[in-house]
């Protein structure tokens, strides 16, 4: 069974976090402002990702949890990217029999 | 010879132990909730059956001459919205899981018995918009919202429906939630994950769908009310969208629901035929694998909706070959119920009837499934009425017979009594027969090419659509009957026991109904499930 203890997070870490994600808000901010070409909208989702993983991994408190709940946070994560892998794998094929719309 | 002693009525139950409304509508306990739930879904269903009689009674000439056009559109759709929604989704699991999960893993409640209230009012509220929107004139978009026609041409309450789907999507996810920590927090000492009941597997798998599922389809409904309201462009090519994404991420939900129409009752079937075969489940393992299999692969098979919508060939063959596979678990399923009845002690009593009747219209609405999973017939067979045949089988015959089989195989424990087997084996023949007959001409006169979602149609179509409508009629008074003598036997039915049906599952080893506690000390499990002993055997009989 899962121990019942709650891991007690330093207060610096609380900051360090906090800092990293003012920091990465202004870079979104000042990234939107130089044109990357197609690049732009992985660079500004690759910057959301890692601060929405920084907020699940210590606000949230998983990086410090069971096995069990990070099972359950990746099986989330897992079929977000089913999800748009598979739909995706739909919009990338489309032009491959060379008639319009299929 | 060990006879069964006679049956007393537990004089401290959950249903006695206190009598304001109140005690009723801010209650905790799972069972109350359950009953709560029951009532709901049983209000919504009839509403449901209301519309489905106004299609039907449409449908019996093939002039539009009851409904116009509009006023059909609208039908249609709030008898899809209405029983999807507000019916098959929560029916299984809101009511008998609800009810029974806690009592068979020996547990006291649900993990979160506050949360379970709130699921329930979350459910009535979206419940309500729904509701509202038919008061106040309904949706004509067809249950599926297709876009663009949902968010830029319809004139029916789509924002009021959307938000209500959405709502009512919220209860799914925190019930879900709650059976899974309820599963792997509050079982009782000694029951491992292999001497679980069968039930308890579905159910698992099924929470596992609404919590990841539902989520989607509630972002989707969302985004449709977003571009409806606001204009902000994601599926109207109009405002730069692409509505056939709004199929797939619509139908990444819509597919796994009809697992989560009929898991539950995939769950209450392997209960109801080990119980009456007096005999293990065959293949007992398979059976709970197989349940989370379909959980699994029923997430990967939604694109089999779209081979007619410029999906890409090769995306549909991918969907096509992996829609094939999921039915293997499904066939393990039946293969197994089979085996399982195989030199049991079959009885043949009201819930068994029913389990039978899952099992034929369950395999001819999988395996017409197979024909629609077939990309080339598919062409030839999409929105016609062989589609409207084949998921009314899954989830009419798979999901109402689990439902009702649930319900008659339970009612002794939920409320203490009997009902009177005679008519409630008619009823179960009667729906039986109801249904094949209003839902096996459907696979014809769509195969000679009737269309769905029309009220007018050639003249050579009608004697298909004048039996339909008849097996319809048959079928109402089937599902009429047993809410009479349900009722009835709330107050003049027999005295049950605690465990007539002689079944194995800490369900039957408390009183009935339950006391509020459950149990009156926690039950310690030392056996495999389903092991039948002499003392249930006493009981058959």
């Amino acid at each position: 069974m899962a121990d019942h203890t709650h891991h007690i997070v330093p207060k610096r870490v609380y900051f360090a976090v906090f800092t990293a994600l003012i920091v990465l808000t202004w870079v979104t901010a000042w990234i939107s402002t130089v044109d990357l070409g197609r690049m732009n909208l992985v660079v500004a989702l690759s910057i959301a990702v890692f601060k929405a993983s920084l907020v699940v991994l210590f606000f949230m408190h998983i990086a410090y949890a069971t096995k069990l709940t990070k099972m359950i946070v990746f099986s989330g994560i897992y079929w977000l990217i089913l999800l748009l892998f598979i739909t995706m794998e739909d919009i990338w094929t489309r032009g491959w029999m060379g008639v319009p719309g299929r | 010879m060990i006879t069964a002693p006679s049956p007393v009525l537990t004089k401290k139950n959950y249903l006695n132990e206190a009598h304001s409304l109140k005690s009723w509508l801010l209650t905790k306990d799972h069972k109350r909730i359950g009953i709560l739930y029951l009532i709901s879904v049983t209000f919504f269903f009839m509403l449901g059956g209301l519309y489905a009689a106004m299609i039907r009674l449409e449908l019996m000439t093939p002039a539009g001459d009851l409904l116009e056009s509009n006023t059909y559109n609208k039908v249609f759709t709030m008898h899809g919205v209405l029983m999807v929604f507000l019916f098959l989704i929560p029916s299984i699991p809101a009511v008998l899981g609800n009810f029974l999960l806690p009592l068979m893993i020996g547990a006291k409640d649900v993990a979160f018995p506050r949360l379970n209230l709130l699921s329930y009012y979350v459910y009535l509220a979206g419940g309500l918009f729904i509701f509202t929107s038919l008061i106040l004139g309904g949706v004509d978009t067809g249950w599926t919202f297709y876009t663009p026609f949902s968010t830029s041409y319809s004139n029916g309450y789509v924002l009021t429906t959307g938000l209500g789907i959405f709502i009512a999507g919220f209860s799914s996810i925190l019930t879900g939630l709650n059976f899974i920590v309820t599963i792997h927090r509050m079982r009782a000492p000694g029951l491992t994950w292999f001497r679980l009941p069968l039930f308890v597997w579905a159910h698992y798998a099924t929470s596992m769908i609404q919590i990841l599922g539902t989520p989607v389809v509630a972002v989707t409904l969302f985004l449709v009310v977003l571009e409806r309201g606001l204009h902000i462009g994601f599926f109207d090519p109009a405002y730069g969208g692409d509505p056939v994404l709004f199929q797939h991420m619509f139908w990444f939900y819509s597919h796994p629901a009809v697992y989560i129409m009929i898991l539950p009752s995939m769950g209450v079937v392997s209960e109801i035929i080990s119980t009456f075969s007096s005999k293990k489940p065959f293949g007992y393992t398979f059976i709970a694998f197989s349940s989370l299999a379909i959980a699994v692969f029923g997430f990967l098979v939604w694109g089999h909706h779209l081979y007619v919508a410029s999906q890409s060939v090769y995306a549909g063959m991918v969907f096509s070959i992996l829609t094939y596979i999921v039915a293997i678990p499904s066939a393990i399923k039946i293969f197994n119920w089979l085996a399982t009845m195989y030199k049991g002690s079959v009885r043949i009593t009201t819930p068994m009837l029913y389990a039978f009747g899952f099992m034929g219209l369950f395999t001819i609405g999988g395996l017409t499934g197979l024909f629609l999973a077939s990309i080339g017939l598919d062409v030839h067979l999409t929105d016609t009425y062989f589609v409207v045949a084949h998921f009314h089988y899954v989830m009419v015959g798979g999901a109402i017979m689990g439902f009702l089989g649930g319900i008659h195989f339970w009612w002794p424990k939920i409320t203490g009594r009997m009902y009177p087997e005679g008519w409630s084996k008619l009823s179960a023949i009667m729906v039986f027969c109801g249904f094949n007959l209003t839902f096996f001409p459907q696979f014809l006169v769509g195969y000679m090419g009737m269309p769905r979602r029309y009220h007018v149609y050639p003249p050579e179509f009608q004697v298909f659509n004048v039996l339909s409508t008849a097996g319809a009629g048959l079928l109402g008074v089937g599902y009429f009957v047993p809410f009479i003598y349900l009722l009835w036997s709330l107050k003049y039915g027999k005295l049950a026991g605690d465990n007539p049906w002689g079944a194995t599952g800490l369900e039957w080893k408390t009183s009935s109904p339950p006391i509020h506690q459950n149990f009156e000390v926690t039950p310690v499990v030392t056996q495999e499930a389903y092991t039948y002993t002499t003392e249930e055997v006493a009981h058959i009989g």
